[in-house]
């Protein structure tokens, strides 16, 4: 239950950790609360770890032209209580108190639970939900990937291991427009048996845009695209929702495993979709 | 930096200069080189809480922190809260409740107290709890541990208010 042994880099620039992650076998730590634990177990072995703590440049919350952004070492603690996203994205807050404990919130980043890629995680889910998009930095230079593009597979992105996270965009979301989050776990702070996340404006009483995601269902996180479609052009009221709700499950083979059962996820599929679209639809119409 | 790393570090209030091997845990860190025992280790993998500690003010897993991660920090630990003569006010509420029985959860139990009392509104027991479920205590003795917590909020309260 010790790590073993490894060479450790802690870069103070961006280039810096650009040139030390240009090695064959180098991770980055971050608030390392997936990460160290894999680590104490030696399912990972790192030869090199830089440990990107001390850049400045990853830590900022910043207002930008066409909405937030969120640097990549941003701490869950600071993102469930940073006014400016509290302001934009009030979901954020709310999935926050969602992930594990107290210490745990403390320590752990953003970037980091992204890049972990658990398909139950919060900030997977708020990423789709929000149509966030991750700034990756390698030697190559400074690109912007979409989420679909992002997340593989459990525990896999397309980021490349010369490369680090380097902040996370949430465009504005709409006018007139509500959010909710809701996740069933066995115990507070467990990884979500099931998480939804739900976005929905109202233009003219009808629903003008609906996006719904959904965690621990797929491979991935995944938005459900039939029920967004059926929704969009309706009556905004609770009645259209319940017609369409069955739809959330579409298409969904999620997996067995000790945690539950496949047809127990996909049960709570319809339930947390009713939820989250319900207090969304509130609090777009408040 | 593979070999003995040079770290400095403020503890309980005292300043250390030491050096450490890159893959020592803050916890073994903090137990075997300084002999600060009263952080205890459980699970060493984050889930139990035994080990938490305060780095820079807030609660964190010391099993899942570097030793070299701590230089230029300040951390407090439960031998920084109070000793048997001179208690800690939310020592002295665990003793007062019974919040502890076979007390090996107890020290990471007070530093979480001391996190959560200081920034959360705490208002009710669910609150309570939920702020305390990263802390598992193996003797169940819940009901007590939230006991002491509630009365610490009480006397924060009534202090706040006036």
């Amino acid at each position: 239950m010790k790590p073993a042994s490894f060479e450790y880099v802690r870069p103070e620039t961006l280039n810096d950790a650009v040139r030390a992650l240009d090695h064959d076998d180098a991770k980055i730590i971050a608030g390392g609360q997936s990460l160290v634990p894999m680590m104490n177990f030696r399912l990972v072995q790192p030869e090199r770890l830089v440990d990107i703590n001390r850049i400045e440049a990853l830590t900022p919350i910043v207002q930008t032209d066409s909405g937030v952004r969120v640097g990549a070492l941003t701490r869950h603690v600071e993102a469930e209580c940073h006014p400016l996203l509290k302001e934009h994205f009030p979901i954020i807050s709310e999935a926050m108190a969602c992930v594990a404990h107290v210490a745990i919130r403390n320590r752990g980043t953003i970037a980091g639970s992204l890049c972990h890629a658990d398909p139950s995680a919060e900030w997977p889910l708020l990423l789709i939900v929000l149509n966030g998009e991750i700034e990756i930095l390698g030697g190559a230079g400074s690109r912007m990937v979409t989420p679909n593009e992002f997340f593989l597979a459990p525990l896999m992105t397309e980021i490349a291991e010369t490369e680090l996270v380097t902040g996370v965009h949430f465009p504005l979301p709409p006018f007139s427009c509500g959010m909710a989050f809701e996740e069933v776990s066995w115990r507070a702070g467990d990884f979500a048996v099931v998480a939804a996340a739900a976005l929905v404006s109202i233009k003219r009483d009808r629903f003008a845009e609906v996006r719904l995601a959904l965690g621990g269902v797929f491979d991935t996180p995944v938005r459900a695209t039939a029920l967004e479609e059926g929704l969009v052009g309706q009556s905004a009221n609770l009645d259209e929702i319940e017609a369409v709700v069955s739809l959330a499950a579409k298409d969904l083979e999620p997996n067995d495993d000790p945690h539950a059962s496949a047809g127990y996820r996909l049960s709570l599929v319809p339930v947390l979709a009713r939820r989250v679209l319900a207090r969304a639809l509130e609090r777009a119409a408040s | 930096m593979n070999g003995m790393t040079h770290v400095t570090v403020t503890i309980n209030n005292e300043r250390h200069d030491v050096k450490v091997e890159p893959r020592m845990l803050a916890a073994d860190f903090l137990r075997d080189e300084l002999g600060l025992t009263g952080t205890h280790v459980g699970c060493e993998h984050g889930v139990c809480g035994a080990c938490t500690i305060l780095l820079n003010g807030a609660s964190v897993r010391s099993c899942l922190l570097l030793a070299i991660q701590l230089d230029g920090a300040e951390i407090q630990t439960v031998e920084g809260l109070g000793g048997v003569r001179e208690m800690h006010r939310i020592q002295a509420a665990f003793r007062e409740h019974h919040a502890l029985q076979c007390g090996f959860c107890t020290p990471g139990f007070l530093m979480t107290v001391h996190d959560i009392l200081g920034r959360l509104p705490l208002r009710s027991d669910e609150e309570i709890r939920d702020a305390l479920s990263g802390n598992i205590c193996r003797c169940t003795g819940y009901d007590h541990i939230v006991k002491a917590v509630r009365s610490l909020v009480t006397e924060r309260d009534k202090v706040t208010n006036q």
